[in-house]
C-alpha cells in the first residue's frame, strides 16, 4: 500500500495543463518538419512554417498555442495499491484545473450547464477519465481538448455487415465533414467496438498515444496506414485551404464489441494535439 | 496576390479582393464570438442599437487567452465561423463588410456576402501566439461580463488572412481543395 496525499495529483495537474497549452510533445514536432518537407500547395507549405513559428512563439514567450485552451480532460490511471489522502480526488484534479487555468492565463472556455451557459470562469469541471491499474503508481494525463475539432467528431453505430469498409468509410466521412473546421493538418483518434460510450473513449485515448507509434495489432496498424494516406489524398490541406497534409496522423484503439453491432467513433483532433503525461 | 489593405474596409477594396489573396489588415477590427453575437441579435430584434456600427467594419470571431501583465492580448487566434452563421447575413445587410474565422461558411452567408459586396477572411486557425503579435492594442467596448465572449476593439499592424469568399462568390475552401485532391 501506498499513501498519496491528494495535493500531489493538484500540483501536478497545474503544472501539466499550463504545460500542454504551451509546448506539444516531440513526435507532433517531428511530424510538423516531416510534413513541411512533403507538402506540395505552396500556401500549404506556407501556412506549416507559420505554425511551427506560432509553436517557436508559444514556447519563448509563454502565450498559448492556441487561444482555445480547450477543456481539461484528465485521464488518472490509479495503481490499486494506492492510498489517496487528505481529500476528495475528484475535488483535488479539478482545483488542479482551476489553479492551472487561472495562474497560467488560460483561456476559460467551460459553461455550467448546457443550456443557460454561464461561464465557470475557472475551467471546471474537467472531464475525468478513471481506470483502476495494478500497482502503487498513478499515471496522469491532461489532454486539453479544443472544441473546432470536437465538435467535427462523430460516433456510427455500423452493422457487422459493414466491415472495415464501412469503418473507411466513417473516418473518411468524419475528415471530409470537418475540412477547414477542425484547423488541419489533424490527428485522427478513432475507436473500434466496445459500446456506444467505449468506442468513444478508445478513440479519445488513441489521441493521446505518441502519433510516431502504430497500433501493436497487424491490421490495424495497415489500417492506420491506409487511412493516413486516404485522407491526405483528399486535398483538404492545411488550414483546409489545399494541399497534401490533410492529417498528421490516424491512431486507432479496438476492443471486443458485440455480435450484433460494430460501434466506430472518430474523435477528430486538430493540430494543436495537446497531452501533457506524468508517472507519481 | 498579396495585398496590404485599411480596415475599416472600404467598398472598393472589397470589391477588389479575389478568393486566394493573402492579405495584410492594418487599421481597427472588432471580435465577437456566439454569446455576443445572440446578444447583438436580440438588440435588434428589441429594436435598440448596436454597441459598434457595423458599416464597414470587419468582424473578428475571436475569444482571446487572457493577456499576461504588460501584454495587449494573449493568443488569438480565429474562431469556428459557421457557428455565426445564423446571425451573419443580418448585420451584413447592416453594412458589415467583412468577417475573419476559419472554416465552412453556409449558402444564406455567402449570398449575403454576394448581396453586400463584403468578403470573408480566414486566418490560420491555431495560430493564436503567432497572430497576436500582429494586435497592437485591445479594448473591452461591450459585454465585458461575458469574459472571453466580450466585444473588443483591436488595433492590427499587417494581420495576416487569406480571402475565402470574395465578392464575386468564389470559394477558395472548394477551388483550391479540387485542385489537391487525388481521391
Ligand atoms: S480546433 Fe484546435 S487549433 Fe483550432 S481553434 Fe480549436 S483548439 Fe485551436
Amino acid at each position: 500500500m501506498r499513501t498519496v496525499d491528494v495535493s500531489v495529483l493538484t500540483q501536478n495537474i497545474s503544472e501539466m495543463c499550463i504545460e500542454a497549452n504551451h509546448y506539444l510533445s516531440e513526435d507532433m514536432k517531428t511530424a510538423f518538419t516531416e510534413a513541411q518537407n512533403r507538402e506540395q500547395a505552396p500556401l500549404g507549405r506556407q501556412i506549416l512554417s507559420q505554425l511551427q513559428e506560432n509553436m517557436e512563439i508559444a514556447e519563448k514567450d509563454m502565450i498559448p498555442i492556441c487561444q482555445d485552451t480547450g477543456m481539461a480532460v484528465v485521464f488518472l490511471k490509479v495503481g490499486q495499491d494506492v492510498h489517496f489522502v487528505g481529500g476528495n480526488v475528484e475535488d483535488a484534479v479539478n482545483e488542479g484545473v482551476r489553479r492551472g487555468y487561472v495562474d497560467g492565463y488560460l483561456r476559460k472556455s467551460v459553461v455550467r450547464d448546457p443550456i443557460y451557459r454561464e461561464n465557470t470562469r475557472d475551467n471546471t469541471p474537467a472531464i475525468i477519465h478513471y481506470s483502476i491499474i495494478p500497482g502503487d503508481r498513478i499515471t496522469v494525463t491532461v489532454a486539453p481538448k479544443g472544441f473546432g475539432s470536437e465538435n467535427m467528431s462523430r460516433v456510427f453505430m455500423l452493422k457487422p455487415a459493414d466491415g472495415i469498409e464501412g469503418v473507411k468509410n466513417a473516418i473518411l466521412t468524419a475528415v471530409k465533414d470537418a475540412g477547414p473546421n477542425a484547423c488541419p493538418p489533424m490527428v485522427v483518434g478513432v475507436g473500434i467496438g466496445g459500446t456506444f460510450e467505449k468506442c468513444a473513449l478508445l478513440a479519445k485515448e488513441a489521441l493521446t498515444r505518441p502519433i510516431d507509434k502504430h497500433s501493436e495489432i497487424p491490421y490495424v496498424k495497415e489500417l492506420e496506414e491506409e487511412m493516413l494516406e486516404k485522407i491526405n489524398r483528399t486535398g483538404i490541406g492545411p488550414g483546409g485551404l489545399g494541399g497534401t497534409t490533410t492529417a498528421l496522423a490516424v491512431n486507432i484503439n479496438t476492443y471486443a464489441t458485440h455480435i450484433a453491432g460494430l460501434p466506430v467513433a472518430v474523435n477528430i483532433c486538430c493540430h494543436v494535439n495537446r497531452h501533457a503525461v506524468r508517472e507519481i | 496576390m498579396d495585398r496590404y489593405v485599411n480596415v475599416p474596409l472600404s467598398e472598393k477594396d472589397a470589391h477588389s479582393l479575389k478568393a486566394g489573396d493573402y492579405v495584410y489588415l492594418t487599421g481597427t477590427i472588432y471580435t465577437a464570438r456566439d454569446a455576443a453575437h445572440k446578444r447583438m441579435q436580440e438588440t435588434l430584434d428589441r429594436g435598440e442599437e448596436l454597441p459598434l456600427k457595423m458599416e464597414n467594419n470587419v468582424i473578428y470571431y475571436m475569444g482571446p487567452s487572457p493577456a499576461r501583465e504588460g501584454r495587449q492580448i494573449g493568443s488569438a487566434g480565429p474562431t469556428t465561423a459557421s457557428r455565426m452563421d445564423k446571425y451573419a447575413p443580418r448585420l451584413l445587410d447592416l453594412g458589415l463588410k467583412g468577417m475573419i474565422g476559419k472554416g465552412k461558411r453556409s449558402k444564406e452567408v455567402a449570398d449575403a456576402i454576394v448581396r453586400n459586396g463584403a468578403v470573408y477572411f480566414a486566418a490560420v486557425g491555431g495560430a493564436g501566439a503567432l497572430l497576436s503579435k500582429s494586435i497592437t492594442s485591445s479594448e473591452v467596448i461591450a459585454y465585458d461580463d461575458l469574459g472571453t465572449e466580450a466585444i473588443r476593439r483591436l488595433t492590427v499592424n499587417n494581420f495576416p488572412v487569406i480571402v475565402v469568399i470574395d465578392a464575386q462568390g468564389n470559394n477558395l475552401y472548394e477551388t483550391a481543395t479540387k485542385k489537391y485532391c487525388r481521391e
